[in-house]
């Protein structure tokens, strides 16, 4: 994403605000309320009521499934760039598995983790995990290899060549995957917070809507939910720029 | 191993410095399923002297830069760097490549001051970084920026910069650690020709200055003849020859007829090797 200036988004924000009040007018019916009075609730609730509970419910298992895929992709997708052996073994395997839509796992890693966070956090795992291990993977055997045997001739070995060379080298994918991933992992948290559990904005948004049919309420939960993966583009988009310094120069 | 003449005299003292800086005896290298690039190859430099490895591409003079380097190995035979057997990168060598050789992500600072990190990351153990005993003071990075004009883009990244500033830069990442010999494969072929004789002279510069050995690869004539006072002719293994060329590295050398006529000699040695 190129740079966009903050007066741009908050333009395209209140545009999007008004359209959707037109709509409201224009439709006039309980399904779709006004944004002025779902804001009022989505306020209310999240000052007063259980919605920020909820919200920070999701936000956890999000940031948890993130960070453990991070931490166990990463690596492996240095370890398979690196080494021709790793690949030749592991590649046909992520070959096979990448392409699978991981949401369809959803009914199976609820069967196996059962209601808890633990099936939240796995999916959201599987479905970062792989999308960073390719990303890493193909950055890592991009490398050139004058760029590694100039640094070797500074007298890296293995463990400093991971630290100087492959770790910073793989950063830069390691963001692209999540930027791409992210909206997925928000979207089948979605999901998988339908079933079996009275915690996090997946339930909430279904409870408000077809339970209690609190419509201004359901919508309050959708935009806590917008809001959640908007969060986490910007972390992951932050993050980047202040790590990745020099991807943004010149 | 042939003992240098210096051991000779004293047989029971442990000599630290020899006269020899690299001994090859029959080396012989091959890629897997691949002719043998060089084979029983014999090679002596002495300390200080400044070479050119001119050859035609394919002929493994990069190989041979790559097996001093310590980042490639022999199929036969042995290779001496200052009385030491080769088994790996050896910490006083340096390495210049033609071009990729920085860091992306780091300023022209942090590219500096990369192997100076490195070295304090493992400690002086003798095998990534010189024993502390063999280490003089360390120059800091200013001092290098400053040397090498490179202090008003100390905080730019390669991206950003010329290819002969670039150059620059891992000149000085290298000689930052203080190596007594040179390696550099092709290292001012991607530039413009001032820059190129601006950075030539350069080198020439700082190598007399830090008592360097130098190798130099290239493969044109003109590089060769100019700043090997030695050249090397690789040819088609086994062939290859050595050319003595003392006038090189003066200034005014470059529009001498001796330079003009090693020219001539050069590409005559190198068209009858094809």
């Amino acid at each position: 994403m190129k740079e966009i200036r903050r007066r741009d988004l908050f333009l395209a924000a209140g545009l999007l605000i008004l359209l959707w009040q037109f709509s409201a007018w224009l439709v006039n019916l309980p399904i779709l309320p006004t944004p002025h009075r779902v804001l009022m609730v989505f306020w209310q609730d999240l000052t007063s009521g259980d919605l920020l509970g909820h919200f920070l419910i999701s936000l956890w298992r999000v940031a948890a499934g993130t960070i453990l895929a991070v931490l166990a992709a990463a690596p492996a997708g240095l370890a398979l760039g690196q080494s021709q052996r790793l690949h030749r073994f592991f590649s046909p395997f992520v070959y096979l598995l990448y392409p699978i839509p991981k949401v369809v796992f959803v009914p199976v890693i609820l069967l196996f983790f059962g209601i808890g966070d633990v099936a939240k956090i796995t999916i959201i795992f599987i479905i970062l995990f792989f999308q960073i291990l390719v990303l890493v993977r193909d950055q890592a055997a991009s490398l050139r290899p004058e760029l590694i045997e100039s640094v070797r001739s500074l007298g890296a070995g293995r463990k400093a060549l991971f630290w100087f060379v492959y770790l910073p080298a793989s950063l830069p994918a390691i963001f692209t995957a999540l930027r791409q991933s992210v909206g997925t992992a928000v979207a089948v948290l979605y999901i998988a917070e339908l079933f079996a559990t009275t915690r996090g904005l997946g339930y909430y948004i279904y409870f408000q809507g077809s339970t209690l049919l609190n419509y201004p309420a359901m919508y309050a939960g959708v935009i806590a939910m917008s809001l959640l993966g908007l969060m986490m583009y910007f972390a992951v988009d932050r993050l980047e720029r202040w790590l990745c310094r020099w991807q943004y120069v010149s | 191993m042939r003992p240098s003449p210096f051991q000779r005299l004293q047989p029971d003292t442990p000599v630290t410095v020899t006269l020899l800086m690299i001994n090859i005896q029959s080396l012989t290298f091959a890629y897997p399923r691949g002719a043998p690039l060089l084979q029983d190859f014999h090679w002596q430099i002495q300390r200080g002297e400044t070479w050119a490895i001119l050859g035609s591409s394919g002929c493994g003079k990069t190989t041979l830069l790559y097996l001093l380097a310590g980042l490639k190995f022999p199929t036969s035979g042995t290779i001496q760097i200052d009385g030491e057997p080769l088994k790996r990168p050896r910490p006083q060598t340096g390495l210049i490549l033609q071009e990729y050789g920085l860091l992306p992500w780091a300023t022209v600072r942090e590219n500096i001051a990369l192997g100076l990190r490195l070295r304090s990351f493992y400690g002086a153990d003798g095998v990534h970084a010189p024993r502390g005993s063999q280490t003089p003071a360390a120059k800091p990075v200013d001092w290098w920026l400053h040397r090498l004009g490179l202090t008003p883009v100390a905080g730019q990244y390669p991206a950003q910069l010329s290819g002969g500033q670039r150059q620059r830069t891992a000149i000085a990442r290298t000689l930052a650690l203080q190596p007594d010999l040179l390696l550099m494969d092709e290292p001012f072929s991607s530039l413009d020709a001032p820059t190129r004789e601006n950075l030539q002279a350069l080198t020439l510069e700082l190598a007399a200055e830090h008592g360097l050995t130098l190798l130099l690869v290239t493969h044109a004539i003109e590089e060769a003849a100019l700043l090997g006072q030695k050249i090397l002719l690789l040819g088609k293994a086994p062939n290859s020859r050595i050319l003595s060329n003392p006038g090189a590295g003066l200034p005014e050398y470059r529009e001498s007829p001796a330079h003009l006529a090693m020219c001539q000699t050069l590409r005559e040695q190198m068209k009858g090797e094809e």
